[in-house]
This record gives C-alpha cells, sequence and structure tokens, in this order.
C-alpha cells in the first residue's frame, strides 16, 4: 500500500540529496572535528560550510548559530538563558498555545516561584496583542512565543512582539520550529534574540537543532564541557546531522517558493473539497495567517482517534488533537486554548504537507475521508440526533 | 500509536450489531461528549427475559467502538440474570486485552449494560447519595469504588485509566487516594498496629520536613502546586502554598484533607496545620 504522508508537522522525510550529503561522514569522515590531525580537521571544515548555509537561510551572522541536538534544547536552553542572565528578574511571558518544549518547561519553572504569563488566543487561535503589551514589566526577564503553531499553522506576529519587548529592554525568543523553511525569516530585519529550529521539521534527521543567538545577547549554556561551540555548546558534534541541517536549509531556500505556491495550493484544494464534501466541519485557525502546508479541520460528532485509524487504512498519515490520541484524557491544549467545543475539538485532524507530496495524495483523501467521516457518525449517537435537531429548527 | 489486540482492530473496523433497535425493551445512554466517549446501547428481549438482540451506538475512539461491539455480541444469547454478571474485565478479556490507559471503554460498557437493564426493570438508575468525585468527567465515588475492588486498583494512575476519574484538571485525586484507601483500608489494620514513640521537637520537625519532602510535595507537584514549611510551634504546623495550589480554591481541602492528614499519619496524630502568608 502506498504511504500518503500529511504529517509533516510531526516530522518530515530526510531529503535524498541530504542523505547522500551526510552519508561519507558516518564512515568515510568519521574524525572528530577538534581533534589535531587533518584527518578529523576536515569535519571541521565541513561544519564551517554547513552553519554558512544555514546563516544563509536565516540571514544571520555564522557566530550567531549554535548547533543542538533538537528543538526542545534550543528552546530549553534560550529561556534558561533568558532568566539567567537576568538575575532577579521573575517574570516569564509566552502563550497557551507553545509546543510542550515550551509548555511544560514554562509550568516548571511556575512551581519553581517564577511568575509566568500565559497569553490568550482568540476564537482564531490568533495572539492577543494588547494584552501582550500589558504583560511587559520591569519585572519580566524573558518573553517566549512561538513563531508558527504546530497544530493549526497560525503565524504569530513575532517580530512585532520582539520590537514592542525590546522598548523595555526585554529578551524575546522565538520557537521557529515550524516557520523555518516554510516562511522567509531574515534574522537581519528583525530584533528577535533567540530562536529555535529543527533539523527534522524541514528534511534533514532527527537529532539536530539550532539555536540562534543575537550578537551581543548573554548567553549562559545549558549543556556545559566541551569547548565546541565556543564554550557555548558542550557536546562533541553531531557531524552528519550538522552537515545533513546545512543541505537542508540550502534545499529550503530553494524550496521556499515552492512551499508557497505548490504546497499551498495543494492544502487549499484539500481543504475546500473536504469542507465542500463533509457537512458541519469547520477549519481551525485563522486563514488571515497561516502555514501555506498545514490545515486543520473539525468534523463534528466524531472522534480523531478513529478517523485516524480508518484512514491508515488507506495509508493515509495525518494527526489529531482528540484526547485520545494525546494519550490524555482532554483534547489538545491549543484547541482548548482557542475555546473550540468539545464537539469538534475531539473529531479534530491536522493535515500538514510538504513539497513531496502530489496532486494524487490530496485527491486520495478527498476521495477517502467523506465516507469514513460518513461511516463513523451513523456510529455516533449525536450525529442523528443533531440532523433532527436542524430540521425541526 | 496504541497497541491494538487483532480482535479490537476486527471489532472497530467491522463493528457487529450497530444501530438501534426501534421500540427496544431496554435502552442505555452512558458518558458525554465532553468526555471524549458515549455509548448508546438498545436491547430486546423475548418472553424468558433472554436478550435476543443488541444494538450500540459510539462516539468515540477505537477501543470504544471496539468495546461496544464486543459487548452487544457477548449479550446475544444471554438472560437477564447472566448479562448481569457480565464485568468490564469480560469485555476487555473478549477482545485480548485493551491498553491500559483505555480501560475505562470497557467500563463505559458495563455501565452501559447495568443502566439499560435498570431501564428493563424499571428501576430508577439515580442514586441520590451517589457523590460526584470527578467533577471534569462527571465520575462518582460509587462508580470510583468499584472500579477499584472489580479490578484490584491501588494508585490514582490506574483509577484513572479505568474510570478517566483523576484525568482531568487533577483537583480530585486527594479524595480518589481516600477511597482507595478505605477499600484497603481494613486489610492493612489487621497488618500492622502503629506504636508511636515520643518526639522531641527537633525529631519532629525533621519527620515533618522528611515527611512533606516524600509523601506530600509530589502529590502536589503533580497538580502544578507546591508547599513549604514556614514554621512549628508546639503541634502547630505553619506551612505557605505556593505554584497552582496558591490560587487553588480547592487549598483549604487539600490542607486539611490532604497535608494535615498524612503529617498526622506520618508524624504524629495531634498535629494541626495551618497556613500562613509567607
Amino acid at each position: 500500500m502506498r504511504t500518503i504522508y500529511l504529517d509533516n508537522n510531526a516530522t518530515t522525510m530526510v531529503a535524498q540529496e541530504v542523505v547522500e550529503e551526510m552519508l561519507p561522514f558516518l564512515h568515510e569522515y568519521y574524525g572528530n572535528p577538534s581533534s589535531m590531525h587533518t584527518f578529523g580537521g576536515q569535519v571541521a571544515h565541513s561544519i564551517l560550510k554547513a552553519r554558512q548555509k544555514i546563516a544563509s537561510l536565516l540571514g544571520a551572522d555564522l557566530d550567531e548559530i549554535i548547533f543542538t541536538s533538537c528543538g526542545t534544547e534550543s528552546d530549553n536552553t534560550a529561556i534558561m538563558s533568558g532568566l539567567s542572565s537576568n538575575p532577579g528578574k521573575n517574570h516569564i511571558i509566552t502563550s497557551r498555545v507553545e509546543h510542550p518544549a515550551v509548555k511544560v518547561l514554562c509550568e516548571n519553572l511556575a512551581h519553581k516561584g517564577y511568575r509566568v504569563t500565559l497569553l490568550p488566543v482568540d476564537s482564531e487561535g490568533r495572539l492577543d496583542m494588547a494584552e501582550y503589551e500589558a504583560s511587559l514589566t520591569p519585572d519580566t526577564a524573558v518573553v517566549s512565543i512561538m513563531w508558527a503553531n504546530n497544530e493549526t499553522g497560525v503565524i504569530f506576529p513575532v517580530e512585532e512582539a520582539a520590537r514592542l519587548a525590546h522598548e523595555k529592554g526585554i529578551l524575546f525568543h522565538t520557537d521557529a520550529v515550524q516557520a523555518i523553511g516554510k516562511i522567509p525569516v531574515n534574522m537581519k530585519e528583525n530584533s528577535i534574540d533567540m530562536l529555535s529550529l529543527s533539523g527534522h521539521k524541514l528534511h534533514a534527521p532527527k537529532g539536530v537543532g539550532v539555536l540562534y543567538v543575537r550578537k551581543g545577547t548573554r548567553f549562559s549554556p545549558f549543556l556545559t564541557g566541551g569547548h565546541q561551540e565556543k564554550g557555548r555548546r558542550g557536546g562533541t558534534e553531531n557531524v552528519p546531522g550538522i552537515v545533513a541541517l546545512g543541505k537542508a536549509c540550502e534545499l529550503a531556500a530553494v524550496n521556499m517558493e515552492k512551499e508557497n505556491t505548490h504546497v499551498r495550493a495543494l492544502r487549499d484544494r484539500l481543504e475546500n473539497e473536504l469542507l465542500k464534501a463533509i457537512p458541519q466541519s469547520k477549519v481551525n485557525g485563522t486563514r488571515e495567517a497561516r502555514l501555506p502546508n498545514t490545515v486543520n479541520i473539525s468534523f463534528e460528532f466524531i472522534e480523531g482517534e478513529s478517523i485516524l485509524l480508518l484512514m491508515d487504512q488507506f495509508g493515509i498519515c495525518a494527526s489529531s488533537g482528540s484526547a485520545c490520541t494525546s494519550g490524555s484524557l482532554q483534547p489538545s491544549h491549543v484547541l482548548r486554548a482557542m475555546g473550540v467545543p468539545y464537539t469538534m475539538a475531539h473529531g479534530s485532524i491536522r493535515f500538514s504537507l510538504s513539497v513531496y507530496n502530489t496532486a494524487e495524495d490530496v485527491d486520495a483523501v478527498i476521495k477517502e475521508l467523506p465516507p469514513i467521516i460518513e461511516k463513523l457518525r451513523v456510529l455516533s449517537p449525536y450525529w442523528a440526533t443533531s440532523q433532527g435537531a436542524c430540521a425541526t429548527a | 500509536m496504541w497497541e491494538y489486540t487483532d480482535k479490537v482492530k476486527e471489532h472497530f473496523l467491522n463493528p457487529k450489531n450497530t444501530g438501534e433497535i426501534e421500540n427496544p425493551d431496554a435502552v442505555a445512554e452512558v458518558g458525554s461528549i465532553a468526555c471524549g466517549d458515549a455509548l448508546k446501547l438498545t436491547m430486546k428481549l423475548d418472553e424468558n427475559k433472554k436478550i435476543v438482540d443488541a444494538k450500540f451506538k459510539t462516539f468515540g475512539c477505537a477501543s470504544a467502538i471496539a468495546s461496544a461491539s464486543a459487548l452487544t455480541e457477548i449479550l446475544k444469547g444471554k438472560t437477564i440474570e447472566e448479562a448481569e454478571k457480565i464485568t468490564n474485565q469480560d469485555i476487555a478479556d473478549y477482545l485480548g486485552g485493551l491498553p491500559p490507559e483505555k480501560m475505562h471503554c470497557s467500563v463505559l460498557g458495563q455501565e452501559a449494560l447495568e443502566k439499560a437493564i435498570e431501564n428493563y426493570r424499571g428501576v430508577s438508575h439515580k442514586k441520590p447519595e451517589e457523590v460526584i468525585v470527578c467533577a471534569c468527567f462527571g465520575v462518582t465515588g460509587g462508580e470510583i469504588e468499584r472500579a477499584i475492588r472489580q479490578n484490584h486498583l491501588t494508585s490514582i494512575e490506574e483509577v484513572t485509566n479505568y474510570t478517566k476519574a483523576g484525568g482531568g484538571c487533577g483537583n480530585c485525586h486527594e479524595k480518589i487516594q481516600e477511597i482507595i484507601d478505605r477499600v484497603y483500608e481494613t486489610r492493612e489494620r489487621q497488618e500492622k498496629p502503629i506504636e508511636r514513640p515520643k518526639l522531641s521537637n527537633l525529631q519532629k520537625i525533621r519527620m515533618i520536613e522528611e515527611t512533606i519532602e516524600n509523601e506530600i510535595r509530589p502529590s502536589l507537584k503533580h497538580d502544578g502546586g507546591d508547599i513549604e514549611l514556614v514554621d512549628v510551634v508546639g503541634n502547630r504546623v505553619l506551612v505557605a502554598m505556593r505554584g497552582a495550589c496558591a490560587t487553588c480554591q480547592a487549598s483549604q481541602a487539600t490542607m486539611k484533607g490532604f497535608v494535615q492528614a498524612k503529617l498526622q499519619e506520618f508524624v504524629a496524630p495531634e498535629l494541626l496545620v495551618e497556613e500562613v502568608a509567607s
């Protein structure tokens, strides 16, 4: 059975070009870049080249790129550094819809006595900027707001948010894991202090990430030990991963336009056709400012895990914000923050596309999903009732 | 992805006995949309009180659908007396087992069956003495206690897996713990009579600190709260609540019902806990 992979916000396929670029660093150029001999030293040169490619995609300087092991490490490093470089300040600002890498860290910090402001979002998933501005206080050590939401694809005005923070001398970090490679980011044109990205979301392998730290930003390392990354992140470099991420960033720079034309067109067709074919379905998250590859759509009166497992029968891969898929008993914190009613939240499905998706992939979902929804609705005790209610209303 | 048995997959992909029986002899609806699963069960019985047909409608995940399908298959051909003896474990066993986190799906099936039998007999399901323990999922103390007894549950986590109770805000964790303790209380009492030596002030403070660290703090942290020992004056233990506890409306209940109970249990029965502003 053909796999129809529409779960690219979870992880992506490693691009063929990336695999080819990284393979020699597993068994041919396996030296330690810190070694004195030529064999190891040549690896250091490859890391430099990768760093250049990543810096180029971000509009950053070489010194501003710190390699890490993943997005979570980058997020944790940024926030903890923000706190330790602002001793005496006790306040953190973040949003209600952050990825667990930021959310759980901030919850833990709240238990340790930090004051944490969780900014609300509206029903369309948009940040309340007035409330944000009001929450910036002299006591605020660091702000961490995601660039784009992983579940809905909603893009937040982080450049504006960073500017407002800077007016008050407050450090600004953004989790840009879902944004990098999908939308243009130029650090020369904004004032964001720190930015996290993760390799496996843009067709590099898992296990490599980057923390961008703007020149002049006070920084304290999270992992101490070796002198790697100029003492800002100890630990022998994940050379194959770093080389791969360099190549993936080079490809992303080229593919960005495709992402915003080809991928966007596929996503829009998928969204429009599903809404047309399936009654009582609704898109979660504003369509005004959204990643070109993401659509989160709710089907009323049915449950997400059932939808996913029935789609799985056709090789279709997607995600859900339902309780049963999260392993907890509550539906997604993002949809709850948006006030999506339970009738809709449990039946939410996220499709996230990539440049490797084709019209056939989207056609398959448009063909197979409506009967799946119909089958589950016939089975649902609420569906007939709601239809009766509509008929008499 | 969940590890579902082939039998669960089979009953999910091709559920048996779906729909509703017209003019049923027994009908029951349990669960709700907010809870994430719901089940409507209808049954037809013959003059010998034998279940000749059973159908279901389910809102829920794969294991909820499979559990309901399994239940209707088990029910067909049984008399009402035989049906009465079916437990959630029978449903899970029929499916070759369910993941621990999904056991509540089988409990939902058992609840629907019970309610349907009551409906058939014309007995009211409402038990006025039943108090809701878990407000998030509307689970009563009786339901929790039965799940504990039937399935030999010993932790809050297990109770959540079977009944969903405690899976939302977490405010009811201490109440669930009390029910667990009560169920096993008689057994424990017989096991170890408690003898307490007289404590010096220093010993007492050390034991209070240890009890807070090992017995109290982990539970509070689980709910996003924390506690700090401020002072000990005679038998008065002065504490300050932190984190979620500081703003939690249930924190007074936590103080008396949980913190004080733990300190009395592990340190000295005459201790009284007071919350102070810090």
